[in-house]
């Protein structure tokens, strides 16, 4: 009977292949944090591991908005001037206008919510490329925040608003909180939800899914619309952090999720994507920096050495998965 | 089968060809002789073997073991490119023409003539019109690659094998987007490369056309070299064994069961490539649609599925009329579609086979917001094992099945949707002998649970084995109805199909 070569054996060579696939980038973890901790042992003290985990909740946000973007075959690279955005509003709104800081993040965020949205009608409505259409939005977002604040820093001096950064809770600070819900919230959109499914249809095959009845068109708004509110979730942070708006911040940020994002074994062919993957990769961005800093690398070098663990890791990846693509 | 075989009477030799991929021996010490000016057909099911020695052959892999001689000389390709400079084309079954160059660009591409570090295009296209002409190819060398036919795009490979000088072609499955008039015409071109001392080595599933136009097959399975034999010594049901290591009793276990209520009814349906198309069809019949590639037959079916527009024209589903906006509205409202494109329209290859099979059914499998996984996960493993699906397990990417197995997920998944009308387009292109009779047995088994099926067809022998009625499709417009009795008195036989399918009737 007609039996495919690949179907039913899988030798041993292949099944730790396998094993090494899915978790080659876990690994890769272990093995650096090996390396930083045997180099600068007080890097494996409980304060400076929630130190990491603070630091990259923001990067975790917008890791996980370019991720769904990337599923789709797609990108978002206006997370950056969203990060901008919405911080001059929040400041805006806070410190010029005196409302309260509750309203001021709700108008912030939804801003960039919003824009999320026509990024996604452009995209899915008129059929232009991701990769266009969010350059382009990404210079009118940033013209935007320099047009509210004039230019200028706006400082923001509400406890409460400030609190979002610095506050604990049973110990463990809001912004690690916050990146915890917001990973339990998308893992269970990706992979427990039709939504999650129809995202990986949809950078699977578009054709094949809008043949099963799947709306290209919702799916596309859809994950442009979650990239924009999570990077606003994010300028919350940042700006909370900082204590001040400013219309010049996040620039490159979308890099750092991208390369979280490929760590994390995300496909920019689309349709595959995991978030604990994405977890991974975001905590490994995070030790690249506080390694390093630790080590004392000079920030020059740091931006090398960050690009070449990138390549290192996805080319790894690419080796152990050869017999699954 | 041969006993001697003189290795200098022979173009290609290949000698105890083994490759391996991971654990698993996809060939295990075959053979191919090749005579020069023969068409070779090579047969076996899907996973058999032949498209991996076919790809040792120009190079693609490397085999574990064994040797190869061309033209009177050990031959080893290290890559495609390789291949044609020794004489070996290969025209893939799935063309993957570049549609922004011209036939001339097309046909030189990597050895473009040249003024120095520039294009002699003048040149090019002169040499390329004269090749065209020499072939009676009715298209000046300048047409570009998007505005020809997939048959003609097919030629452009043949024409751009043969002005290599190859010595032998390799055809892997050349016809299975070509309709009837241009098989033929593919037909006269492999004769006139026979007279030319071209070898042909003919990759095919549809065994009609072997016995048209081959001279020797060789047949392989489960990665073995089962036996070679000139065809006129030898019946279609001997291959057929040698094929699948059994005897396949029926090709079409149709099975007659009664016909109920009407469940579709289309009337005055126009549209892009078709006009005024009415018709029924009943609970518990094959309604076939015959005719030739490009008559409108996929045309009216994707726009009753909702994935092209209707100008005009009513439908009905069981006396209700209905409109469908999209695909979506058409699953809720119990159409299905398997669609003649599995791998664009079909599946997601990288996906599990699990979210294939229920990416159509998910409205239906939540719990409040969230996916029921567990229910999801034993409805499929349900629908799998009804549709005899070999897969080690659901979650194995579609990727890694076979094209039977392939097209089993795709029904699979329609199954599961329970429709009351299920249009199934070309439903075993691209199938082994195996996984099409079991295909058929499956829409018998539909039909007889009541469902209304609609089977478009460009291989006569399955529309005149599977269908209760057959429609005849010519330009865009019904152009002849058969009935069962008809077929199986023999009052109707391929030949009043064909006309009607030319409008020549």
């Amino acid at each position: 009977m007609a039996s495919s070569p690949k179907v039913g054996q899988i030798s041993k060579q292949d099944k730790i292949r396998s094993i090494m696939g899915q978790y080659g980038i876990g690994v890769v973890l272990i093995i650096m944090m090996i390396i930083i901790a045997v180099m600068e042992p007080r890097f494996l003290t409980l304060s400076n591991i929630i130190n990491v985990a603070t630091q990259i909740s923001i990067n975790g946000l917008l890791c996980y908005g370019l991720c769904i973007c990337i599923t789709t075959g797609g990108i978002d690279l206006t997370v950056g001037a969203q990060l901008a955005l919405t911080s001059c509003i929040i400041g805006q709104t806070m410190t010029n206008l005196g409302w309260p800081a509750f309203l001021a993040i709700l108008a912030g965020v939804a801003v960039s919510t919003a824009f999320g949205f026509i990024d996604g009608c452009l995209i899915a409505k008129f059929n232009m490329f991701p990769f266009v259409v969010t350059l382009s939005m990404q210079l009118v977002i940033r013209g935007l925040s320099q047009v509210i604040t004039g230019g200028r820093a706006v400082m923001i001096t509400n406890k409460w608003f400030a609190g979002i950064y610095s506050n604990k809770l049973f110990g463990i600070p809001m912004p690690i909180i916050i990146f915890i819900v917001v990973t339990i919230l998308m893992y269970l959109m990706l992979h427990w939800t039709k939504f999650g499914r129809y995202i990986y249809a949809v950078g699977g095959n578009v054709n094949a899914a809008v043949a099963s009845g799947v709306s290209r068109f919702w799916v596309l708004v859809g994950v442009y619309t979650i990239s924009g509110l999570l990077a606003g979730l994010a300028s919350m942070i940042y700006t909370s952090k900082t204590g001040a708006a400013q219309s010049n911040i996040g620039v490159g940020y979308e890099t750092d999720a991208i390369a979280a994002a490929v760590l994390g074994g995300t496909s920019f062919a689309g349709g595959i994507a995991t978030i604990p993957g994405d977890v991974l990769g975001i905590f490994i961005i995070g030790l690249i920096y506080n390694g390093m800093n630790m080590i004392g690398v000079s920030s020059y070098f740091q931006s090398i050495v960050k690009g070449l663990i990138i390549i290192g890791a996805v080319m790894l990846d690419m080796v152990m998965n050869k017999n699954n693509h | 089968m041969d006993g001697k075989i003189n290795a200098s009477d022979y173009i290609l030799n290949c000698e105890n060809i083994s490759k391996a991929f991971g654990g698993t021996q996809a060939l295990k010490g075959v053979q191919l002789h090749v005579k020069p000016g023969e068409v070779h057909a090579l047969l076996g099911e899907n996973g058999a073997g032949k498209s991996t020695l076919m790809k040792i052959v120009i190079g693609l892999y490397k085999q574990d073991e064994g040797t190869m001689t061309f033209d009177g000389k050990p031959y080893q390709a290290k890559g495609p490119v390789d291949a044609i400079n020794c004489g070996i084309s290969m025209i893939h079954q799935e063309l993957n023409p570049e549609p922004h160059l011209t036939i001339a660009e097309s046909i030189f591409l990597n050895r473009e003539d040249t003024n120095g570090i520039f294009l002699n295009k003048k040149k090019q296209n002169e040499r390329t019109q004269k090749i065209l002409d020499d072939f009676g190819f009715p298209y000046p060398a300048t047409t570009l690659i998007r505005d020809l036919k997939l048959a003609d795009v097919q030629m452009v490979e043949i024409i751009r094998a043969v002005s290599t000088n190859a010595k032998m072609i390799i055809m892997d499955e050349p016809t299975s987007s070509l309709d009837e008039n241009e098989t033929q015409h593919l037909f006269k071109v492999i004769r006139d490369l026979k007279a030319q001392g071209v070898a042909i080595i003919y990759i095919s599933h549809r065994m009609a056309e072997i016995y048209e136009i081959c001279d020797t097959v060789s047949v392989f399975r489960d990665g073995e070299f089962i036996g070679s034999s000139p065809l006129k010594d030898i019946t279609n049901d001997e291959l057929i064994a040698m094929m699948v290591g059994r005897k396949v009793e029926n090709q079409f276990p149709k099975v007659d069961c009664p016909i109920g209520d009407v469940v579709f009814k289309a009337e005055g349906l126009t549209g892009k490539g078709f006009n005024n198309i009415s018709f029924e069809v009943h609970a518990g019949e094959i309604l076939g649609f015959s005719g030739l590639v490009g008559s409108g037959r996929s045309e009216t079916m994707r726009a009753i599925f909702g994935m092209d527009p209707l100008e005009s024209g009513k439908m009905y589903l069981n006396g209700q009329e209905i409109t469908v906006k999209n695909p979506r509205d058409a699953i809720n409202k119990g159409i299905c579609m398997v669609n003649e494109d599995r791998k664009n329209f079909g599946l997601c290859l990288h996906r599990s086979i699990r979210e294939n099979v229920s990416l159509p059914n998910l409205p239906a499998r939540q719990k409040g917001i969230l996916l029921n996984q567990a229910r999801e996960k034993k409805e499929v493993e349900e629908y799998s094992k009804l549709l005899t699906l070999k897969a080690a397990s659901i979650e194995h990417t579609a990727f890694s099945l076979s094209g039977g197995n392939q097209q089993k997920v795709v029904i699979s998944k329609w199954i599961m949707a329970g429709p009351k009308l299920l249009i199934m387009d070309e439903p075993t292109r691209g199938v082994d002998v195996g996984a099409k009779a079991e295909i058929y047995t499956l829409m018998s088994k539909f039909a007889a649970e009541g469902m209304a099926i609609i089977m478009i067809s460009s291989e006569l022998p399955e529309i005149m084995g599977m269908s209760d009625r057959v429609l005849v499709y010519h330009e865009g417009s019904i152009s002849g109805e058969f009935m069962r009795e008809e077929i199986v008195n023999g009052n109707v036989t391929q030949e009043d199909i064909l006309t009607k399918a030319f409008g020549i009737g």
